[in-house]
């Protein structure tokens, strides 16, 4: 039978099929719904974990214990999970593990587009690359079969055009999950120097044996056609390779990505005319390609940078571009992403965004979109979690400068728990008078609503315990901290004026759910439900333009009759445009 | 089945782009074709420019359409059929909801709404205008806009035969399959220009 899946579908019917029994991830796109998938099978254990480190350690623990484990996550949680995974590596496994990297050439939900497969030649591990559901899902068993030949951790690579675009998926019968013993062996898993110098050696004839795997494995196949052009290729730069060349070139297409497969690869060129390597984002396969001495054209035709498609290899190898509708497009108005009508983090950017003399350090998830336009409450955001750090060194330098500034910075529930949390200890240990804001919208925003410690829920839906952020955050040792409600701001005011006070580090959490979650008994007792919506009364409205300031997208400005107009079908009701209103001209209808 | 068909959905974050594709992708799939779709998720849900594409045919590769490769661009919303028309092939089909979203530069008084964005995709290419919105509304669900879209692609795709209904039943909620069943035919019906 087959079905039409996305890769991250198919990489969780690969784990059921090759008897995966334990995975864990932190949330990412593109990588979120590979966990969520997997999380549907009760046969197997799945868990979000509160960051990428503590996924792949909780994995590598199920691989020791002796099951076949995974862990998932977008490619900048990889650096995060770095610090295991370059030590696994010497240790080697017991059960197979499986770390999977989705990166995000083009950066349609990311900071940076890092190339990860530079990870598996850093860390010394083997690694698949598929190229559309299909493999994705045989990938996985293959992967699990060479971890556990090899003695050696996997890692595979996907990117957001494998992970989210949906191709046709042959489904298998799954293989029974089988444990292998646990048995005490510190000369393998106790990485103290002398243990470590041994399995240093190990690691080494490992990667002499995986090379002899590279060149006879099926997942690096040729495709014979014309061989005036030969193009090597992985991921899927091999499909917009395909869709361009057609029939008109020879392939050897690479599943099996380190150690690349280099007796294949110089036999494969010398029976071909040209050699073109094409691959998204950095010359990977090519530096090692012309290491070993092949003739190869790639980089300077294809770019280093940016998502790669079809049209780009053809115009790049074939000087083919396509013919196009000329029309005028400059009356295109941009349309940039923004906080939802009704979403408890507007109301909090429009207050602060008001003060002056505030360095803001934000975070990676929905925050993101209070730096914009009208919001403008952000200075800088670097990575998930580091917010509170960035803001204390910030903070030092002012006060040892003796500039008259002050940081403000802002985390998530679920970022808090990332990683938050270690950088909020530092304000502690190190004494700066910095303000963090915990902006607690009981769920995993951005990602579309992943479960997290503090929710009251794991990913398959059992209740667990709630870790309560004010009392951690006490136990972090912050004297001073306010909880508040971010839909009034009155409140968000007096939080502020009293944070930015203080001579010493401040925490103010904002406590309200996310407007698009679906809420649970408890969150209906402590919030109320939605009811009624705003509406202005243009006998009042002066047009001066203040509501529109908060930036919510149910509120528009009729430069004709100079007037603000509220889109009911948007509008949730949460009055933060009624409290804005300088002539209390709008006012809340339907309760 | 001979060439691959191009068909790209376009529209704003939240409008049900996503669930058309399923439907489209999933019915080609039952009449046998090799079908891709690619979507994007994440950020640009946020009230953002979002686009679906859908490609089938006997054997598919990429899974994404280049500039001027789209057989059919499908536009949830006016002005994104402008942003997208370059996707369009010079001799493809246009079909566009009659339906504005304005954006946030728009709301904020900061950028006017194009005008006459109709009239350029008519002046340029083969167009079906919608009033979707319109038609869903009198069918008694404002949501069941995208389906009625929907039925006008059927219709552009000259892929009737394909039993759709049943397609719609396994992907609508039950409560909600009766007007979305009524909106394909009024779909199909509007897609007759």
């Amino acid at each position: 039978m087959k079905q039409l899946l996305t890769g991250n579908e198919a990489i969780a019917r690969g784990a059921y099929e090759a008897g995966v029994a334990y995975a864990s991830a932190y949330p990412g796109t593109p990588s979120t719904e590979i966990l969520e998938n997997i999380a549907a099978y009760k046969e197997i254990v799945a868990q979000w974990d509160p960051n990428e480190k503590v996924a792949m350690e909780t994995a590598i623990g199920a691989s020791i214990a002796g099951a076949r484990s995974l862990a998932a996550m977008k490619m900048v949680g990889v650096n995060v999970a770095a610090d295991p995974l370059f030590s696994f590596a010497y240790s080697g496994v017991n059960g197979g593990m499986l770390l999977i990297s989705a990166d995000d050439p083009g950066m349609h939900s990311s900071q940076n587009e890092q190339d990860n497969r530079h990870y598996a030649k850093f860390a010394k591990v083997a690694m698949v690359e598929p190229s559309d559901s299909q493999e994705a899902k045989e990938m996985v068993r293959a992967a699990m079969e060479i971890s556990e030949q090899f003695d050696t951790p996997v890692l595979m690579r996907v990117t957001t055009r494998v992970c989210h675009s949906k191709s046709l998926v042959e489904i298998g019968e799954p293989q029974a999950q089988v444990k292998k013993p646990y048995v005490k062996n510190l000369q393998k898993f106790d990485l103290v120097p002398a243990i470590s110098r041994k399995l240093r050696v190990n690691l080494e004839e490992r990667l002499a044996k995986l090379k002899r795997f590279a060149e006879e494995t099926p997942l690096n196949f040729i495709e014979w056609h014309d061989k005036k052009i030969g193009v090597i290729s992985s991921g899927i730069a091999y499909q917009y390779v395909r869709e361009v060349f057609g029939e008109q070139a020879s392939y050897l297409k690479l599943g099996f990505t380190y150690p690349l497969p280099l007796e294949k690869i110089k036999s494969f060129a010398a029976q071909v005319e040209t050699v073109y390597v094409v691959e998204e984002l950095e010359p990977y396969l090519e530096e090692q390609i012309k290491a070993a001495g092949v003739a190869c054209v790639g980089k300077e035709k294809i770019p280093p940078m940016g998502e790669l498609n079809p049209d780009i290899v053809a115009k790049a190898l074939l000087g083919q571009e396509p013919v196009l509708l000329e029309y005028d497009q400059s009356s295109v108005v941009n349309r940039p992403p923004t906080l939802c009508a009704g979403c408890p983090h507007r109301s909090f950017f429009y207050e602060l965004g008001k003060r002056k003399d505030i360095m803001i350090s934000g975070d990676i998830g929905c925050y993101g979109l209070g730096g914009a336009e009208p919001l403008n409450a952000k200075d800088s955001c670097i990575c998930m979690g580091g917010g509170p750090s960035l803001a204390h060194g910030a903070q030092k330098m002012f006060n040892h400068f003796n500039e008259n500034m002050r940081t403000v910075s802002v985390v998530g529930d679920s970022t808090f728990f990332h990683t938050g949390i270690n950088s909020m200890m530092t304000a502690v240990y190190n004494r700066s008078n910095t303000v963090a804001c915990i902006l607690d919208n009981r769920i995993t925003g951005m990602t579309g609503h992943q479960e997290n410690p503090g929710t009251g829920f794991t990913l398959q839906g059992e209740p667990t315990k709630i870790i309560d952020i004010p009392t951690v955050v006490k136990a972090l040792g912050v004297d001073h901290i306010r909880v508040v409600n971010p839909m009034n701001l009155q409140e968000l005011k007096d939080a502020f004026d009293w944070a930015l006070a203080l001579t010493e580090p401040a925490v103010i959490i904002t406590r309200w759910p996310c407007v698009l979650k679906r809420l649970t008994e408890d969150d209906k007792q402590e919030f109320g439900d939605y009811k009624g919506v705003c509406v202005v009364d243009e006998a009042v409205c002066v047009g001066c333009k203040l509501c529109i300031k908060t930036g919510c997208p149910a509120l528009q400005f009729k430069k004709e009759e100079k007037k603000t107009k509220i889109d009911g079908a948007q509008c949730v009701g949460c009055e933060v445009c009624v409290q804005v209103c300088p002539k209390k001209a709008i006012a809340k209808v339907g309760e | 089945m001979a060439a691959v068909k191009n068909i790209l959905l376009v529209g704003v974050g939240g409008q049900g782009t996503i669930l058309v594709s399923k439907i489209l992708s999933n019915g080609l799939v039952e009449a046998g074709y090799d079908v891709k779709m690619s979507e994007v998720h994440g950020m640009a849900q946020r009230g953002g420019s979002v686009s679906t594409q859908v490609r089938y045919g006997k054997q598919v590769f990429s899974p994404i359409i280049g500039k001027g490769q789209a057989d059919i661009l499908v536009s949830f919303e006016t002005m994104e059929a402008l942003r997208w028309l370059e996707f369009l092939k010079p001799s493809g089909a246009v079909i566009v909801n009659d339906y504005q979203i304005p954006s946030a530069p728009i709301l904020m008084g900061k950028a006017e709404y194009p005008e006459g964005v109709l009239e350029i995709l008519q002046d340029k290419a083969d167009t079906t205008v919608i009033k979707a919105a319109r038609i869903a509304e009198d069918l008694g669900s404002a949501k069941a806009m995208n389906i009625v879209l929907f039925g006008a692609l059927v219709r552009a795709m000259q892929l009737t035969d394909i039993d759709w209904n049943a397609q719609i039943g396994k992907n609508v909620k039950p409560k909600t399959l009766n007007v979305n069943l009524s909106a394909f035919q009024a779909g199909l019906a509007a897609g007759t220009k």
